[in-house]
């Protein structure tokens, strides 16, 4: 024991491990050698090689942050009702593959009875992309699975049914770096003010000109306050975006109630019929109440149903917007369209309607 | 409730009181809080004192609308990155917890899994962590979470022994995602597991020992669906497409238009082409213009059956994706339209391109630069200079609409392209 610590064990680096160990049989036979696909329902996707070989799939959601007695939940489903094979969707629903058609609905049975919801496929509101929030980052002004939990309890319905007029990609982010990324909805915790700063703390605990170098806006200037070196904020360019905080953490961003949501739409990353696109802000200010965040779900599902009620097949939340117009979609959903709305950044040029194309 | 309230007065057995995660319980959403509170109350687990003060913290989160958790330095033995450390700024209250680090792990390609590897994560992560696993973190990583500074070592020997490293973070490479690809999709342009362990096996050393400017991602998607998000959350995004034609198979056409309909089909599939490129004949047979086709994959998501991507498949490559820190939000820029990805040799010739562009990243971008921010300090043809890459129209949306552009050396920089045109179309030119 004494001679292990005195000589530690070198890392073996490996790197990226191969999946192919892991691969349901078919995959490894039909690679790269695929025909097509259909879904015979929600949650099930049916792939056919040219071999003539099908492949089924069952997709469910699950928490993301998983027990190990949830995970092993998952393994006994997947050893007892499928072939033992599963993978992970960039959204976090788990998908079990299967070579036999008849073990499709047993194990649609048997995930729906252990409390994993069987969808997220096509035309649906699939899991929240989400960010790790108050359980384990360092800078974040609300919850990840938690406020996530609730609007996927509220929007479950419409993640069991392909009902919608294309695919919903929702995601939440608990800072204003936005590490859920960009969604059809994406609903982002938006600063208020300014940081505040313990001038006591800055001195020890911050590279003053790494800081200053953070502001987008050249917001931040060494200061000497209370005969210590410090940092001081012109509070009137401040932009309030928190990218001196993560560097800085006396610089703190978050307030009880400066800490607000805002809800932002039309972003999409596939490069399907138009060209992908970053998601717009539709409202701001809502209160960062935690855990149900019930002013931000309302919204929320307003935009849902709104979307689709009247978007046509296909289009995505960005589309829909694109065809009917902005100012149609505010007043669909009953929000407020503000001085806010209108881009400052730069290139916010060419953000304006530079036409006479009105929607009246 | 403010800070510096007692919060921790506890139940007779010492439980932290969880009022408001209690109310993440019900729904028929399946609940992280659930699961926390089945590891707090695992009799004689390890990790069981570290879950009730973790559930208490949070729960502390909850009611402050705070969070207390702050940064540090941990590694492993030969390492420099991939532990995300995190100590407790309330361990007063919630001793158990006060250190709950991350250990980054980098998942097979294509996020695969069979059920005896899942069990094999969890025996270890029950063993030395906190049994919380999430499978993945936006970094595609899976995430370990909830480790003492003590057991981040063995935890990690322990993944290691079994074939899995740690993957990046900080200023370095970071872990890369690739799609299903291959394994299960038709419409996979190129084998994502072989592009994705190739370059990041070989750059690794820039995972390990982060010395970048900031960070560097690579993302695979073998179509241009793109559902790894590679165009938004990637410095390097590689995305499948071909350079042949789109495969029709007429049957299969008059098929979908007979099951679905005629109107149906001009509307969904027709009209929505991005570039006008499809018609509909009178005998339901379909007709595509491919030369005016950007391969955005719409009418092949459509008709699944009917029509897919051509054989002459490879990707396309683009650079400089990132979130809105510092300049505003930017996609990756369209800068090889179409590489051949299927001998080794094309596979090799990614791999040496992707070190290129890491290098260029490493010797120009600004400290905390990304790659797209350095590109558009220093303008496109700049790095396209660097990198000795030829322009290309679809680099662009449209040529510059300003006259504040030097062109006293176009003249040979025409010459560049009728040359390169010459050579791809198989002339023999004069040196």
């Amino acid at each position: 024991m004494n001679e292990m610590k005195a000589k530690p064990r070198m890392p073996d680096e490996v790197g990226v491990p191969d999946p192919k160990p892991f691969m349901h049989p078919l995959s490894i036979k039909n690679y790269g050698t695929w025909d097509y696909h259909d879904r015979p329902r929600a949650g099930v996707l049916r792939h056919v090689a040219k071999s003539g070989d099908e492949l089924f799939t069952v997709r469910a959601g699950t928490q993301r942050q998983m027990d190990v007695y949830t995970i092993r939940k998952l393994c006994d489903i997947g050893d007892n009702y499928a072939d033992g094979y599963v993978r992970f969707t960039t959204r976090s629903n788990i998908e079990f593959m299967v070579a036999d058609e008849a073990k499709v609905a047993p194990l649609i049975e048997a995930l729906s009875s252990n409390g994993f919801p069987v969808g997220g496929t096509g035309a649906s509101v699939s899991m929240i992309s989400h960010t790790q929030g108050w359980l384990h980052c360092d800078i974040p002004g609300t919850d990840a699975s938690g406020v996530v939990k609730g609007l996927m309890d509220m929007l479950h319905s419409e993640f069991i049914k392909e009902e919608m007029p294309n695919r919903v990609r929702i995601t939440t982010s608990c800072c204003q770096i936005n590490c859920g990324g960009q969604g059809d909805i994406a609903i982002n915790v938006q600063y208020t003010k300014p940081p505040k700063i313990n001038h006591d703390l800055v001195a020890n605990v911050c590279e003053r000109p790494a800081v200053v170098a953070r502001c987008p806006v050249a917001a931040i200037r060494p200061a000497m306050v209370n005969g210590k070196p410090s940092l001081e904020i012109d509070e009137k360019k401040c932009v309030c975006c928190g990218a001196c905080y993560p560097p800085c953490p006396p610089m703190q961003i978050n307030g009880d109630d400066s800490t607000k949501i805002a809800i932002w739409v039309g972003g999409k990353h596939s490069n399907a019929r138009s060209k992908p696109t970053f998601h717009k802000l539709v409202v701001a200010n809502l209160p960062n109440n935690a855990p149900h965040w019930p002013e931000v779900n309302a919204i929320v599902l307003r935009i849902v149903k709104a979307y689709k009620k009247d978007a046509k097949h296909w289009e995505r939340m960005g589309e829909w917007i694109e065809r009917i117009g902005w100012s149609r979609f505010f007043e669909m959903t009953e929000l407020a369209f503000t001085k806010h709305h209108i881009d400052t950044w730069t290139g916010s040029r060419k953000t304006m309607n530079q036409s006479a194309h009105v929607h009246l | 409730m403010k800070d510096g309230d007692n919060v921790n007065d506890g139940d007779q057995n010492g439980v932290n009181p969880t009022p408001m995660l209690d109310q993440l319980e019900d729904g028929p959403w399946p609940s992280f809080v659930t699961g926390l509170k089945r590891l707090r109350d695992t009799e004689g687990a390890q990790y069981a004192p570290m879950m009730n003060d973790l559930l208490g913290q949070l729960n502390h989160s909850y009611e402050t609308r705070r969070g207390y958790w702050k940064g540090g330095t941990l590694s492993v033995f030969g390492y420099g990155g991939g532990i995300i450390p995190r100590f407790s700024e309330v361990a007063g209250d919630y001793p158990a917890s006060k250190e709950f680090h991350t250990l980054r792990i980098m998942p097979p390609a294509g996020f695969h899994y069979t059920t005896g590897l899942l069990r094999q994560l969890c025996d270890i992560w029950e063993k030395h962590g906190s049994g919380l696993i999430a499978f993945h973190g936006q970094s595609g990583d899976i995430m370990f979470q909830g480790c003492t500074s003590e057991n981040a070592q063995i935890a990690f020997d322990e993944l290691n022994e079994i074939g899995f490293d740690l993957g990046g973070a900080g200023p370095a490479l970071r872990t890369a995602m690739s799609c299903v690809g291959h394994a299960r999709c038709e419409q996979s342009c190129f084998d994502g597991v072989k592009a994705h362990r190739g370059i990041i096996n070989k750059l690794l050393d820039e995972m390990h020992r982060p010395s970048m400017p900031y960070k560097f991602k690579f993302k695979f998607s073998g179509c241009g669906n793109d559902c790894v998000n590679a165009i938004h959350r990637a410095d390097f995004a590689v995305i499948g497409t071909w350079r042949d034609d789109i495969k029709i198979n007429q049957e299969k056409v008059k098929e979908h238009i007979a099951e679905k309909g005629r109107k149906y089909t001009i509307d969904t599939v027709v009209s929505m082409c991005p570039t006008r490129a499809i018609s509909l004949h009178d005998d339901d047979t379909l007709e595509i213009d491919n030369k005016s086709c950007v391969r955005c994959m719409h009418c092949i998501n459509v008709m699944t059956k009917a029509l897919s991507p051509g054989d002459d498949r490879g990707a396309s490559i683009m650079i400089g994706g990132k979130r809105s820190l510092k300049i505003g939000d930017l996609m990756g820029t369209m800068i090889k339209p179409f590489i051949k990805l299927e001998s080794e040799e094309d596979f090799e010739a990614l791999e040496d391109f992707a070190e290129e562009v890491m290098e260029f990243f490493a010797d120009n971008a600004l400290e905390h630069e990304r790659i797209g921010e350095c590109i558009d300090r220093i303008g496109v043809p700049a790095f396209l200079d660097a990198l000795d890459i030829p322009a290309d129209p679809n680099m662009v949306n449209h040529p510059t609409t300003s006259s504040y552009v030097r062109t006293d050396d176009f003249d040979e920089e025409a010459a560049k392209w009728f040359e390169r045109k010459a050579t791809e179309s198989g002339m023999v030119v004069d040196s």
